[in-house]
């Protein structure tokens, strides 16, 4: 599944100002950050790569998933998985239910899918939730789940949108090692946004600002 | 097929306008040519009946007053109570009242106040003397002050839920505390810092109010004057003539009757820009309305709780007179008890009700529908919606029925439509259309756009994301919006009995024929079941999500 994740001279402009640029090749199971304060374009340069920027910018250069090119492609097609600052569960569906949504049609058979599911709650170290309440689990335990749910889907890159900044230090350390794990161990090549030093730091890839400048984490 | 769909999509606002638009574009040029023809002998006709001066200003009067007064008391209530306990429960008060038909209404309010009715009988004898109803006109007074209770009591829930709709955008609690701290009482601090947001906010709706005020026929049937009525009854009056030959005077009475509520509108608009230009002289004063405070503040919340409860006494006592069996002057209450009416008229109740829910599920889902389209349209698409789109939606609300119905019955019976079921549903989506969308919009724009964002990168097509993460989540106010055009489409009388032609019969249109008459246990019944049935549907609105989310939190009703 996995591959690489190219931004090839990904350019985004607002108001005639460039606010991202960046030409990037992500290698399979590698975590490149973009820091900078809040504002700078960071979130914008996920929505491009993700597909759901907003028509009040322009977007230049291309998108490439596997040596695929997906810049034209809708959200939905791009397998471009994403895991925001909130974990935005589905409050409507159990958390078997959230999972199940993401586990792609072409698995067929409900014992399989069920099977799956249960295998993504053993692995999180959530045996047994699948009948839960989203609301009525921990704020680490919706992390994770949040993060078994975008990996059910199967994505082809990770994209992480501050994902750990709501959490509260202990946790954070916690989680933040849980999701690094698995992104290695799924080898999936990751784009983590975020303003936190030790984040950047505990992705141990390239740190770079939205306009491609390197970061030194000295 | 995808595409195809897409396209179909994003076409639907234009159909939904279309939809709003064309019925009362096609309806008004309906009214208005044979009004014209042959050297506009329609509109000679009308203003020729000896009644016509009469019965305009009766329009007129009673159009303009109960918009002042209900908005003057709709106005009152929130500056009075915001943010105080009190205003919970005038709300809580209010907002069942809006769904029940304006016709239910007039007929409680007819039976409390009538010589014969309620409030008489429960000072009489003891205060009053009286063992025989007292022959005096309350009802029906040639003045139209019935008429005008009635509307103001049924406008002020109208008015005051809309205006609660709007309040979150006048940033109201931080404005109030800011006018307070000068030493403003409560009534010139909402005056100067709420009023004007809100204001803007809730115009159309007034405007809406001031048409309906100016133009009602159920209202004025049961509660006005008749010698002359109101120009819209006598319009329905000419209508109905079995002749055929008054037609043309019905539409010329119908285009006075349109000219006269655009005039009552563009004076409206006079009077607003003379009332802000009032209130910034009065904020420049450095008025703190202390005395106003004192005076008007008491007066018009008890006058909003009072009429408030004399609705629901004239409600109460519908249901009581259902099931009445011996009941004299001036007894209070029976002296027994009887199923009589519901017994005997079991069928022809049950065939009413079958028809009204026939003709108003088929409005609402077609209504619900196209709300749907037209918000998932703007949403997928991104498209913004202007001040003029509103406009639109609330065209067949300020252009009286009376105007525009009377040319759409002419082409249901050119075309053969007229007196099928569903022509009348046709009809009433017009009418269900607006307050269904304006119910489902805020709730359906408010909606989390991250979830679809989440969806979208789990793989979901927009599709899938509407109905099964979108639709679920919504489902409290899609059933509230279901509810909403349930009650509205229970509630039409125009429409049904004029695209109906008559064989029709709902529920309202029984009511109001029934009114006349001085059958009070069956008319009881029938507006009974005309208020119990939008409630029925608003409890399911409750209960339904109730249970569907028992087990999850996360959509739990804020408390």
């Amino acid at each position: 599944m996995s591959g690489q994740l190219q931004l090839d001279a990904l350019r985004i402009l607002h108001g005639g100002q460039t606010i991202v640029a960046l030409d990037l090749v992500v290698s399979p199971g590698e975590v490149v950050t973009i820091m900078g304060p809040s504002g700078s374009g960071k979130s914008t340069a996920l929505s491009a790569v993700l597909g759901t920027l907003s028509p009040a910018f322009r977007m230049q250069g291309r998108v490439l998933l596997n040596q695929r090119d997906v810049t034209t492609l809708p959200p939905h097609l791009r397998k471009v998985g994403l895991l925001f600052q909130d974990d935005v569960l589905f409050p409507h569906l159990s958390v078997g239910g959230n999972l199940a949504f993401a586990i792609p049609p072409s698995v067929k058979g409900r014992a399989r899918r069920q099977e799956m599911i249960d295998a993504a709650l053993e692995s999180a170290g959530l045996p047994g939730f699948a009948g839960r309440d989203p609301a009525t689990l921990s704020g680490g335990q919706r992390a994770r789940v949040a993060l078994m749910r975008t990996l059910l889907a199967r994505p082809c890159a990770l994209l992480l949108d501050e994902p750990f900044s709501r959490l509260d230090a202990a946790l954070r350390v916690q989680i933040r090692g849980f999701v690094l794990d698995r992104i290695r161990a799924e080898r999936l090549p990751t784009i983590l946004v975020t303003h936190d030093i030790e984040d950047a730091r505990a992705a141990g890839g390239r740190v770079v600002t939205p306009l491609g400048a390197p970061v030194s984490l000295e | 097929m995808a595409r195809g769909a897409a396209s179909l999509l994003r076409q639907a606002p234009r159909l939904t306008i279309a939809l709003l638009c064309l019925p009362v574009a096609a309806g008004l040029a309906g009214t208005i040519v044979p009004a014209l023809s042959d050297g506009a002998q329609g509109l000679r006709a009308a203003m020729d009946w000896p009644g016509f001066p009469g019965a305009l200003w009766l329009s007129v009067k009673s159009g303009v007053l109960a918009t002042v007064l209900s908005l003057c008391i709709t106005l009152g209530l929130i500056a009075g109570l915001y943010g105080t306990r009190s205003f919970a429960r005038v709300q809580h008060l209010l907002a069942p009242l809006l769904s029940v038909p304006h016709a239910a209404a007039a007929l409680g309010l007819a039976f409390l106040i009538a010589p014969s009715g309620w409030l008489v009988r429960l000072v009489s004898p003891g205060l009053t003397g009286w063992t025989q109803p007292p022959d005096i006109l309350i009802l029906n007074d040639p003045a139209g002050w019935a008429l005008i209770l009635g509307l103001v009591a049924k406008e002020i829930p109208f008015l005051f839920l809309l205006s609660l709709a709007a309040l979150p955008q006048t940033d109201a609690p931080r404005r109030l505390a800011v006018a307070f701290s000068f030493g403003a009482g409560r009534l010139a601090a909402f005056a100067v810092a709420i009023l004007p947001g809100l204001y803007r906010q809730i115009r159309l709706p007034v405007y809406a109010v001031l048409a309906y005020s100016a133009t009602s026929v159920e209202v004025a049937m049961i509660l006005g004057p008749s010698l002359p009525p109101p120009l819209s009854v006598q319009i329905v009056i000419w209508m109905n003539d079995p002749g055929l030959t008054q037609r043309d005077t019905a539409a010329g009475g119908a285009l006075i009757q349109l000219a006269a509520v655009l005039g009552l509108i563009l004076l409206w608009r006079l009077g607003e820009v003379l009332s802000r230009l009032a209130l910034c002289r009065w904020a420049e004063a450095g008025a703190r309305g202390l005395l106003a405070q004192a005076i008007v503040q008491p007066v018009v919340v008890a006058s909003g709780v009072l009429l408030a409860g004399l609705l629901v006494a004239g409600l109460g006592g519908l249901a009581v007179w259902s099931v009445a069996g011996l009941w004299q002057f001036p007894d209070a209450l029976p002296q027994s008890w009887s199923l009589a009416v519901w017994q005997r008229t079991g069928d022809a109740l049950l065939t009413s009700v079958a028809e009204t829910i026939r003709v108003a599920l088929m409005a609402t889902a077609a209504a619900l529908m196209l709300t749907l389209a037209c918000l998932e349209a703007e949403s997928r698409f991104s498209l913004t919606v202007g001040p003029r789109a509103l406009w639109l939606l609330y065209l067949p609300l300020v252009v009286p029925q009376v105007a525009f119905l009377p040319g759409l019955q002419g082409l249901a019976l050119r075309s053969g439509a007229e007196g099928h079921w569903l022509a009348v549903a046709a009809a009433h989506l017009v009418f269900v259309l607006p307050y269904l969308f304006l119910s489902l919009a805020p709730a359906y724009r408010a909606w989390d756009g991250r979830i679809a964002v989440a969806g979208a990168a789990l793989g979901a097509t927009p599709a899938r994301v509407f109905w099964r993460l979108r639709l679920p989540m919504l489902l409290r106010p899609i059933l509230t919006a279901i509810a909403v055009g349930m009650a509205v489409s229970i509630g039409q009388y125009l429409p049904t009995l004029l695209v109906g032609g008559g064989r029709v019969q709902t529920l309202t249109t029984e009511a109001v024929a029934l009114s006349s008459g001085g059958n009070r246990r069956l008319i009881g019944a029938y507006a009974f079941l005309q208020m119990a049935l939008p409630a029925l549907f608003f409890w399911l609105a409750l209960l339904l999500p109730a249970l569907a989310f028992r087990n999850r939190r996360g959509l739990a009703v804020a408390a």
